[in-house]
């Protein structure tokens, strides 16, 4: 039997539900402690998953065990629907629970991603599952578990805003990109990771819920809507998301010449480069809106094995 | 003397005993039985029945040889180490109605803040030796409350510069530093926020004596210019000579005399506080 043979035989295997329903539960339960406790980090089982540990394993533990019959996911990784690992993460869902996906964020309630947060505003129903690598905020500044739990306990930042300090010396500006610390509810430190800084003050006061899956580290940790979240920011330095001076090929620029979406550099094949929106389907989009683009290539064409 | 109610920080019946036993270690131990093994449970008697006085713009000097318990001391009060027994209490906590062994230990920390800061015999123990030194100041800072990069970056300047460190050294990681510059950073970290007391637990042991001599005279001219009460634990004659008026000695982890320091080196009573001003002074 040929290569693609086995793989096309596998893969019409009837669906079978990658996690079992208790599974599911502990997932869940972890989920609500989360969610009554805005940005404390619930330590979870974390099973073993048909994806490596650090390949969002944590959002689809998540995504598997929050889903229900009617809920429409969409799966995107950099903002990009069509990367390796979103589609085959979108795939993997489908199969285990039998339900619709697409990439149109507007259309989905349950939004898997890694690195960015809809440029769509995301509203009540809709809930945002992100992939986490590193969970622990505090882990650039202290090695020490026990240490670690006792400073989110007593809400001892001091270290945390000493390396901000330090940034700022060292560098003029504070120079870490993904991840910015924020404070949620006005009480525990996380790390927005990994999404850029652009998208951190869109989860301040948001309409929907941020649920942080971490499968390596397993930590599960939650925005609920309407939630204070401040970047940690000294007053007299203001805090800053990343600044291109450029613009899509989508044309779309706001009033004043402010950028409306992040913007990511795409390497081209003579050597240079151009840039463009990270959220490719919301670019496509505009694009359309705009008369640039064909709407009929719009249509998932996903190859189905 | 001064009135009683003038005493900023206040120690009374301090007890730490490393073992089982509690009060039941102690009899069979102290200076009269020349151990602090306790015959009965072997647990060791680190220190007890420790009163201590501290009014405001005092150093009180807590003198011994090594293993008399006068760093037992020190830790217990900074909650560092927990006192089996007795009472701790800051003028400045609830006007000294509050004993802080009795407090929750976040609270207790909490404290370390800007009440009661600590010098180390060891900078390591009281700084990041990672963090430049302007750093070391923003955590205490920082802590507090303060969240304006300018007044936190002018205010660790201004500590710096009256410890004399160079401030052309402030961005520099203190483990870069030589041993008598952490100990002057140390001494701006503890006071960064105006602590009400500080305890130094022998500020100037490892360093050479020109250094030494230095640190002393800086140490002194703090205590005289901030007002803060100060307890100095050393087991050098020379720097409870220099920083402070009122000493007690410990022997065997109890305080077996106790008065002005100046009497206290020319006259000593205690046959322990004999040998020890003898040893000394050659």
């Amino acid at each position: 039997m040929r290569l693609l043979e086995l793989a096309i035989e596998t893969s019409n295997e009837t669906a079978r539900p990658i996690l079992d329903e208790s599974s599911k539960r502990e997932v869940r339960r972890a989920v609500l402690t989360a969610v009554a406790v805005p940005g404390y980090q619930v330590p979870f089982g974390s099973r073993e998953m048909p994806v490596a540990r650090g390949w969002g394993s944590g959002g689809l533990q998540i995504t598997l065990a929050v889903i229900g019959d009617d809920d429409t996911v969409k799966v995107y990784d950099q903002g990009e629907d069509g990367g390796v690992n979103a589609a085959n993460l979108r795939r993997l869902i489908r199969r285990s629970e039998e339900v619709e996906t697409t990439t149109d964020a507007r259309a989905a309630t349950i939004i898997q991603t890694r690195h960015r947060v809809p440029e769509d505003e995301l509203i009540e129903d809709q809930t945002l599952v992100l992939q986490v690598p590193v969970p622990e905020p505090l882990r650039g500044v202290e090695r020490d578990m026990n240490e670690l739990r006792r400073m989110h306990a007593e809400g001892d930042y001091a270290k945390m805003w000493v390396s901000l300090y330090e940034d700022i010396v060292r560098n003029g500006v504070i120079t870490q990109t993904t991840g910015y610390p924020c404070l949620v509810n006005d009480r525990y430190v996380i790390a927005t990771t990994p999404i850029p800084r652009w998208d951190v003050p869109r989860l301040h006061q948001a309409k929907f819920l941020s649920l942080f899956g971490a499968g390596r580290e397993k930590r599960i940790y939650a925005i609920p809507p309407h939630t204070d979240v401040e970047p940690l920011t000294f007053t007299d330095v203001a805090f800053e998301v990343e600044a291109i001076a450029s613009a899509c090929r989508c044309g779309l620029i706001r009033p004043g010449g402010e950028r409306a979406a992040y913007l990511v550099e795409l390497p081209r094949q003579d050597g240079t480069s151009e840039w463009v929106c990270s959220d490719t389907d919301w670019c496509a989009r505009q694009r359309v809106d705009a008369g640039l683009l064909d709407p009929t290539t719009l249509v998932e064409t996903e190859v189905e094995l | 003397m001064n009135a009683p109610n003038e005493w900023a920080l206040l120690v009374e019946g301090l007890g730490k005993v490393y073992g089982p036993g509690g009060a039941e270690a102690v009899p069979g131990t102290g200076p009269d039985f020349g151990r602090t093994v306790s015959p009965s449970t072997g647990a060791i008697v680190g220190c007890w029945d420790i009163d201590l006085e501290v009014v405001p713009g005092e150093a009180l000097g807590v003198i011994g040889e090594s293993g008399s318990g006068k760093s037992t001391v020190m830790r217990c009060i900074a909650g560092d180490q927990t006192a089996t027994t007795g009472q701790a209490r800051l003028r400045s906590v609830d006007d000294g109605a509050t004993n802080l062994f009795d407090m929750e230990p976040s609270a207790r920390r909490a404290l370390r803040i800007d009440q009661l800061a600590v010098v180390y015999q060891d900078p390591s123990e009281g700084l990041d030796l990672g963090v430049s030194a302007g750093g070391n100041i923003a955590d205490r800072l920082t802590a507090a409350g303060w969240r304006n990069f300018g007044q936190i970056r002018a205010r660790a300047a201004e500590l710096l510069a009256r410890t004399e460190v160079p401030l052309d050294r402030m961005d520099d990681p203190v483990g870069t530093f030589s041993g008598g510059m952490r100990q002057r950073v140390q001494l701006a970290k503890a006071l960064a926020n105006r602590p009400s007391v500080l305890l130094l637990d022998e500020p100037t042991t490892g360093l050479d004596a020109s250094v030494a001599a230095g640190v002393l005279d800086l140490i002194r001219d703090l205590l005289d210019e901030t007002g803060v009460g100060a307890v100095v634990v050393s087991h050098d004659f020379n720097v409870i000579e220099m920083l402070t008026r009122r000493s007690v000695v410990m022997h065997h982890g109890r305080i077996v005399e106790q008065g002005l320091t100046d009497q206290l080196l020319e006259d000593p009573q205690h046959p322990y506080s004999q040998r020890l001003v003898g040893a000394a002074r050659g």
